[in-house]
């Protein structure tokens, strides 16, 4: 052929411009004008600053809003947290908000509990069967017998009325299900427990050391921010994880070690330090307490030692530490954030803890820096003031877990199974949180719900929880509800603004509109006496003549600087009984728990069983997200992990080798079995363990998109080992056998 | 002096969080199952010798454009600063864009018109960044001018190693992956 198809295409256009010639319009078609640059126009006409709700960080956004609806979410660059910047959760808020599957209105009971059938009634009638039950409930059994689990912002309403009832029972699973470990362990050596976010200066480490942490899969906004400047200013990573995870591929050392041995890594990394003097001696002399004694205890935890037990090279773990110890002070050991692992947690933290005093890292620019709240006033009150109540009741009979500072939800659950505490919860108000993935062992759970009196949930989606309410109470997602300020620490102590961008969508409501006319119908109004949510933000700002109308332009307000680090001037001072760095911890001796870390080997599980690990992808906020259909585009199910050259090893596959993406079950060692979930077949991972990505698997049927999607780490741990030392759920102890899965008929 | 659009993407820094991908479908309010820009994780090695390069791609903007040559309508076009463009009304949904283009960056819309990324051109415009760039949390996106040798994105393509997609197909791409 003479002519190519590119040149007859090329002829054929310019015979159709020319015969075009003069009649203007056909110009238009083919191609002698420019064309105009595409604009999908979704900049809003009004443009929100609010701030996000689909995680717990709290990143200052932008809500455009056009035509009465939310186009998009952008960060906020006033905005501390997301300095313009947002995570691809955070940006996925409108499919959240256009959720096909959102609660639309409230939903009454209508058959056993948990078999999830319900019909939709009025708010009016919704909250009266609320009071009704809350009335006999307290009759019964004493204000104190309500319980709150709370997760979002939302809850600070729900905690006020707590309050005005009269129970102190509240608990969220982010302490004893996550953070809890490193809370207490930092307390021990440091005085103070972290929270959240927490007070870390990672933009100015020169060598950030993560141990199971996956910091870039775990999108916390301004972490990873951080995380990024530090690898682009040259930063060093060490990172512990038998996964290769996303900050392991950036890291200059990879420690793939044998779950569970972290402890003894630790141990030696310590023991390292000392014996090469990495270690800051002037701040020890002026700050801590217990060196001798740290030096006597790790004398022989040497890299030989740890190196069979960890399954990592003695050289490895030498060379990490002098690389660790050689970046001091601004070598940054990250605590972690979800440390339930093997009920021995707070003193893994401990040691990590320790490792962080030895570096100077305290204090320090590149590491644990101050942080300060904006100093608000609380809202003016003048209602009438709280009952008195019975102590809460989240440890059983007889007191445990001297060191756990928050409420244990684990705890509160127990206390609903009969006997099991000083008294029984009968009646839970569960708000945004879906116990049923966040808690482990989930017959347990069960039990106690279904000795429930009742059981309230609110929330946007109908989670799994909410099958097993009474009542189902549906709240506005956060781009439509005004709420209290965001006050959380910060280096810059700062306040953002909550304030709806559209209105509430169906037949839903605000968590501040929920609870002021609960509280009316159960004779509480007088604790109440702000008209809404911004008429109490007002009150509150008010109180130091700050005005909500300065707020609400920029969504922030900034506070004073001050230092936050001895090189900015800031003293150190220690909240410990000795008023110095704790290496040595006395408390934890007198309470009859190892004062130095001690490494104990882990359980084993049955032959040709792998550890079940969990985890987080970035597009996603444990089980929340999982049925937004924007964010599940790119990540639509998770998928088990499985060494591939472990998988050839499998029994039981009929001569017939497992194939990446093929679908398997998962039985745990006490015969759970999962949802067909697709298998990852990869070297990114140990052979002795599997991963899943947390929150799949879920069993509501409500929500369409994620119902039986992906498998549940949740379901899937029965065993729990208890941390004797604040009361977490160590979850880490399950263990699974791979079975293909049956073929679908 | 004619601009050269071009992108930089720091490979280092790039957590594969996709928030890039995110951001641009609610910023072009694109359908469901259409991207414009998505994340590619590449191991190398074997437990535990493992290497992994993570790359927000994208349309790479060619020089040398297989899918401008391939269109039968005009439709795809290099426009302003060399960034390649689908004007929608005169796309008849062939595909031979497609099939032409070695990185697949295009798809058909439910309307059926191909789509692609267009650098946020309507961003560009108002001097702003694609939308990519300006959520990316790890400042790995750098777009601007690779014409203007001050400009951040040609500053860093001649200060860093880097590399571009295929090469050897000839196209003369303006993404750059940082490396």
């Amino acid at each position: 052929m003479s002519v190519t198809r590119r040149q007859f295409i090329q002829i054929g256009a310019a015979g159709a411009g020319a015969a075009a010639v003069g009649s203007g319009l056909a110009t238009r078609w083919w191609g002698l004008d420019r064309d105009p640059t595409p604009d999908p126009r979704t900049d809003g006409d009004a443009v929100v600053p609010t701030y996000c709700e689909l995680c717990f960080w709290g990143c200052g956004v932008l809500a455009h809003v056009k035509d009465g609806r939310v186009t998009k979410v952008t960060g906020n660059p006033a905005h501390p947290l997301s300095r313009g910047m947002l995570c691809p959760r955070g940006a996925g808020a409108t499919g959240l908000l256009y959720d096909p599957d959102r609660l639309r209105q409230p939903l009454l009971r209508v058959s056993d509990r948990g078999e999830d059938r319900f019909e939709p009634v009025s708010w009016d009638a919704a909250l009266n069967r609320v009071a009704e039950g809350l009335e006999r409930v307290k009759q019964r059994h004493g204000t104190e017998a309500l319980a709150l689990f709370t997760h979002g912002s939302g809850g600070v309403w729900f905690k006020q009325l707590m309050k005005a009832w009269g129970s102190s029972n509240i608990g969220a699973p982010s302490y004893a299900q996550c953070r809890g470990p490193r809370e207490a362990a930092f307390q021990v050596t440091f005085g103070t427990p972290l929270g959240s976010p927490e007070p870390l200066d990672l933009a100015n480490a020169r060598c950030i050391t993560l141990i199971g942490s996956h910091l870039g899969e775990n999108m916390h906004n301004t972490q990873v921010q951080e995380l990024a400047e530090a690898v682009g200013k040259g930063a060093q990573l060490v990172v512990v994880d038998p996964r290769f995870s996303v900050a392991a591929s950036k890291a200059r050392y990879w420690l793939p070690i044998k779950p569970g041995t972290d402890i003894a890594l630790l141990l030696a990394w310590i023991h390292v330090l000392l014996e090469e003097r990495l270690y800051d001696a002037d701040y020890l002399a002026q700050h801590a307490n217990g060196l001798e004694e740290l030096k006597a205890h790790v004398a022989t935890a040497t890299p030989e030692w740890a190196g069979p037990i960890t399954g990592l090279a003695p050289a490895l773990i030498r060379d990490s530490a002098r690389l660790i110890g050689a970046a001091r002070p601004a070598s940054l050991v990250h605590p972690g954030r979800h440390t339930v692992w093997y009920g021995d947690d707070t003193q893994r933290e401990r040691a990590m803890s320790i490792l962080v005093a030895l570096l100077g890292n305290w204090g320090r620019r590149g590491g644990y820096v101050l942080q300060q709240k904006y100093p608000l006033a609380g809202y003016p009150h003048g209602g009438p003031p709280p009952p008195a109540t019975r102590p809460k009741v989240d440890k059983p009979k007889g007191g445990l877990y001297p060191l756990a500072s928050e409420v244990l939800a684990s705890g509160l659950c127990d206390a609903t199974r009969p006997g099991q505490a000083l008294y029984d919860l009968k009646a839970w108000l569960v708000y945004g949180c879906n116990l049923v993935q966040a808690m482990p062992d989930r017959p347990r759970l069960l039990e106690a719900i279904q000795a429930l009196e009742l059981l309230v949930a609110v929330d946007v989606l109908p989670s799994e929880i909410c099958g097993f309410a009474d009542v189902v109470l549906p709240e506005a997602t956060y781009l439509e509800r005004d709420d209290d300020v965001w006050n959380g620490p910060w280096r810059r102590p700062f306040i953002a603004a909550r304030q709806a961008a559209v209105p509430p969508m169906y037949d839903t409501k605000p968590g501040w509109w929920i609870v002021k006319e609960l509280a009316a119908k159960v004779g509480l109004a007088d604790h109440f006496p702000w008209k809404d949510a911004q008429d109490f933000v007002k009150a509150r700002l008010a109180v130091k003549g700050e005005s909500w109308e300065t707020l609400k332009l920029t969504g922030v307000l900034l506070g004073a600087e001050a230092p936050t680090c001895e090189e900015e001037g800031a003293d150190l001072s220690f909240e410990t009984e000795s008023g110095k760095i704790e290496l040595f911890s006395k408390d934890l001796e007198e309470a009859g728990f190892d004062p130095l870390p001690v490494y104990r080997p882990q359980e084993e599980g049955p032959p040709g069983s792998f550890r079940l690990l969990s985890g987080r992808a970035p597009l996603h906020t444990f089980g929340r997200t999982v049925n937004n259909r924007l964010l599940a585009e790119p990540y639509p199910e998770n998928e088990v992990w499985l060494n591939a050259d472990a998988a050839r090893a499998l029994p039981g596959l009929g001569g017939r080798a497992l194939a990446n993406g093929e679908k398997v079950v998962l039985v745990n060692q006490d015969g759970v079995r999962s949802n067909p979930v697709r298998v990852k077949l990869t070297q990114r991972i140990r052979g002795d363990c599997v991963y899943l990505v947390h929150g799949w698997g879920q069993t509501a049927r409500r929500q369409r998109y994620a119902f039986g999607r992906g498998a549940s780490d949740a379901h899937l741990t029965t065993r729990v080992k208890i941390d004797p030392i604040m009361g977490g759920t160590g979850m880490n102890g399950n263990f699974v056998r791979v079975e293909r899965a049956p073929e679908v008929a | 002096m004619t601009k050269r659009y071009a992108m930089a993407v720091d490979t280092r820094r790039c957590v594969g969080c996709n928030a890039c991908v995110i951001a641009c479908k609610t910023e072009n309010a694109l359908p469901e199952g259409g991207f414009r820009d998505w994340v590619v994780q590449e191991v190398h090695g074997t437990f535990p010798d493992l290497s992994m390069q993570i790359r927000s791609e994208r349309c790479n903007h060619c020089a040398d454009t297989p899918c401008v040559a391939a269109c039968p309508t005009g439709a795809s076009h290099v426009g302003e600063g060399g960034v390649v463009l689908v004007n929608r009304s005169k796309c008849t949904g062939c595909k031979a864009c497609m099939a032409s283009c070695p990185y697949g960056a295009r798809y058909v819309t439910p309307q059926g018109f191909v789509d692609k990324c267009t650098f946020c051109l309507h961003r560009v415009e108002r001097g702003k960044g694609p939308a990519c760039v300006e959520t990316c949390p790890t400042r790995s996106l750098t777009f601007g001018d690779l014409a203007d040798p001050a400009s951040p994105v040609a500053q860093l393509v001649a200060r860093r190693s880097h590399a571009v997609l295929q090469p050897e197909a000839g196209t003369r791409p303006h993404v750059f992956f940082l490396t």
